[in-house]
């Protein structure tokens, strides 16, 4: 290569590659363009909704109020009791569907007759509309008089509990779990199957016993699935409402009344779209804070 | 040597592009057809019998129909928004006697006018009427219409040596409940809604606390949740419920009580009237021969004690098809129309609640033998005058201004949260009152 002739070819390289990525970036700009509409035009309208005071009722009165729908939600007391039932119900999902997500991976990962509709069975809860799966426990297991729950408790001679009224809490979050922990099972199986084998006959080889594999190889392997399906989980654990409607309708008193479903009372139910969407931009602003700590979490204990 | 693409086409196609896509998302604007109504609807039978029954519209008049059904809330809030935002989607849109007066008041809907002679609008149960129309002017016509009434087991009546009175009082079904209580039998004395939500718990607790002489708000719409009356009314039915309910009473709503009692685990209930067409009939009810009806309990005045609710059609003043409509409007509600129902599918399905003749068709008497007392609660419960003392709303059941669908929901949590023994009635009853306040203060009615 002649030194002289270098320049001249970076030069025709250089504006090739110029050109190249201008084209693209216009030949990409159509599909980009509706992408940031579809994202961030309801968001901006979500933002400047929620500092009017706007209700569909009395679309006549309507004007810019500033921070007055924020100030009226937090001044609401069942506004911090709503705050703190949806971070019950999302974290101990989370925690129920990690926990049995792993164990049933780990469980379906191995060889035995059967597992095709072991799969299956792990599999479809999932597909079960939450309304319908509600509905199921509430009137099928969950019920004291006439559900399978209630018959077992009396069949060892112990008084059947009324779920809904006693431990409403408890029975949400045992409803949402069951629908969720097959994702989770779904996500932390296919990531077990990259695992390295041979990582695992070396370390058997070397003395470590399962539970040491577990934890020493298994755990680590599978860290960036699990923040996955943290991060997955809690955006639309965030947002459950067709469960607490069809069981308990946010009650008894506000025991299960999560953000989701204050919203629906304060602000749907009146129609109010200043209110609505200033408690949306709450909940976006939680998810966050939510999504940040648990990434962290997730993150300080992967080595990778 | 590469050809170049010159930019300006380049550029000129990708906005193109865009705005290609743009109309396309923007499709589904309601084409004005010549002759289709969109008819938005609640998933009830008399809808599903309206809907099974439109190809007869359809020979008769060429209009065709198009259903979109929904769920009740649901149909609320979209045909809140197309109405609000006059997008026009909606020809005929079902509404409840709660939203009618708002919505007429507004000038949302178009007043019903005159139907013909044919139609006899006299013949439509002047209780109904009043409770759709706004200061004299009907802005619906009902379809579907229902009151609220006790029904009772005649058989564990006898067993335990007990007669209802024609008229009971709430102290007396205190007494029977108590009597009739055995849960090691799978016998409650009484189920009742619990289920927290204005339309819900609410619906019923009005009622109990109108005819103990309550009210929801005074004439200066101040929040009246611990007077005395509230206080009594409330403790009652949760003493009541503690003694002789069943067990996960504040998740049970209209349809689980309905289950319980045509399972044979209720000994008295009391609700609306609807249910009696099934509790009656032996192919979907276990104690179809036992069961009984009896007007709604009172206690110290008769006023608001059972409840009048209505599912009407009406056309909003934004649709475009307003004289097609008014011809649906007035078949759907006619006798023929009524006369084609029984005739088809049984006379027992015939819609209730709407028109005087019906009550006067020996056919559907024969069909429906609780028919007597329906009619009677139904003419008599008043919207205008639901109380004891004087108020300034409209309703039995609820409050006909728009905010109390969500102070309705939220005082049912506070008082499913009394059922459930987390607080005292009393407490719930502060609470709710704090609640209802800082609502009717926010929205502008107390001043």
């Amino acid at each position: 290569m002649d030194a002289t002739t270098l320049p001249r070819q970076e030069m025709a390289g250089d504006s090739l590659a110029r050109h190249r990525r201008r084209s693209s970036w216009l030949l990409l700009s159509p599909a980009v363009i509706l992408l940031g509409l579809w994202a961030f035009v309801p968001l901006v309208m979500t933002l400047l909704f929620s500092f009017q005071r706007y209700n569909l009722l009395y679309p006549e009165r309507r004007g810019f109020v500033g921070f007055r729908n924020y100030s009226y939600l937090f001044s609401d007391p069942a506004f911090w009791t709503a705050i703190a039932n949806t971070l019950v119900l999302v974290l101990g999902v989370l925690a129920i569907t990690i926990v049995l997500g792993i164990a049933f991976a780990l469980l379906l990962n191995q060889n035995f007759p059967g597992r095709a509709v072991a799969r299956l069975m792990v599999i479809a809860p999932f597909f079960v509309l939450p309304p319908v799966a509600a509905l199921v426990w509430k009137n099928l297991l969950f019920d004291p008089l006439d559900g399978l729950l209630g018959w077992l408790f009396t069949l060892v001679g112990l008084h059947p509990i009324a779920w809904f009224t006693t431990d409403p809490m408890t029975a949400l979050v045992n409803i949402v779990a069951w629908e969720w922990t097959p994702f989770a099972t779904l996500i932390l199986l296919t990531a077990l199957q990259s695992l390295d084998t041979d990582q695992l006959e070396a370390a058997r080889m070397d003395g470590a016993g399962p539970v040491n594999r577990i934890i020493y190889i298994v755990l680590p392997h599978l860290g960036r699935p699990i923040a996955i399906t943290i991060m997955m989980e809690s955006i639309f654990l965030l947002s459950i409402f067709a469960e607490i409607l069809t069981t308990t309708a946010g009650g008894p008193g506000s025991a299960t009344t999560t953000l989701t479903y204050l919203i629906y009372i304060r602000a749907l139910l009146d129609f109010d779209i200043g209110g609505a969407s200033a408690a949306g931009v709450i909940a976006i602003v939680l998810a966050n804070i939510v999504a940040i700590f648990l990434m962290r979490a997730v993150a300080r204990n992967i080595e990778a | 040597m590469q050809k170049r693409l010159s930019r300006a086409p380049l550029l000129a196609s990708s906005l193109a592009a865009v705005f290609l896509a743009a109309p396309l998302l923007a499709a589904g604007a309601g084409s004005a057809e010549a002759a289709t109504l969109t008819i938005a609807t609640v998933n009830n039978p008399d809808m599903l019998i309206m809907q099974k029954l439109s190809p007869e519209f359809t020979k008769e008049t060429g209009i065709g129909l198009n259903w979109v059904v929904l769920d009740e809330n649901t149909l609320r809030e979209r045909v809140t928004t197309d109405i609000a935002t006059k997008s026009g989607t909606f020809d005929v849109v079902t509404i409840g006697t709660f939203e009618t007066p708002q919505w007429g008041k507004n000038g949302w809907l178009d007043p019903i006018g005159d139907l013909g002679a044919a139609y006899d609008m006299n013949d439509i149960f002047p209780s109904v009427r009043a409770g759709l129309s706004y200061k004299g002017t009907l802005y619906a016509v009902p379809f579907y219409a229902e009151s609220s009434m006790t029904y009772y087991r005649k058989d564990l009546f006898q067993a335990a040596g007990l007669t209802m009175p024609a008229q009971p009082t709430y102290d007396d079904i205190a007494k029977f409940a108590d009597k009739l209580t055995d849960p090691a039998k799978g016998v409650y004395g009484i189920c009742l809604r619990g289920l927290p939500g204005w339309g819900e718990n609410m619906a019923f607790l009005t009622t109990v606390v109108n005819t103990f002489g309550g009210e929801w708000f005074n004439m200066k719409w101040e929040p009246q949740l611990t007077s005395a009356p509230w206080e009594k009314a409330i403790s009652f039915y949760v003493d009541l419920m503690k003694r002789d309910g069943p067990p996960n009473a504040t998740s049970n709503g209209f349809t689980e009580n309905l289950a319980l009692f045509s399972t044979g685990k209720c000994g008295m209930w009391i609700d609306a009237t609807v249910a009696a067409g099934y509790l009656y009939d032996p192919s979907k009810s276990k104690v179809a021969a036992d069961v009984a009806v009896a007007p709604a309990p009172v206690d110290v005045t008769p006023h608001g004690a059972h409840w009048l609710w209505s599912w009407a059609l009406s056309i909003p003043s934004t649709s475009r098809h307003e004289a097609d409509a008014k011809k649906f409007l007035a078949w759907a509600t006619s006798k023929s129309y009524i006369d084609l129902v029984g005739t088809t599918d049984g006379w027992v399905a015939a819609p209730p609640g709407t028109r005087l003749s019906t009550y006067q068709n020996p056919n559907y008497l024969k069909a429906a033998p609780f028919a007597p007392l329906v009619e009677q609660s139904i003419l008599t419960a008043d919207p205008e005058h639901p109380t004891l003392n004087p108020v300034p709303y409209t309703g039995v059941q609820f409050v006909g201004i728009p905010e109390f669908q969500g102070i309705g929901t939220t005082v049912g949590q506070d008082i499913a949260a009394a059922l459930a023994g987390q607080t005292s009635v009393s407490a719930a009853l502060a609470k709710a009152q704090a609640s209802a306040t800082r609502s009717m203060t926010e929205a502008g009615y107390i001043q």
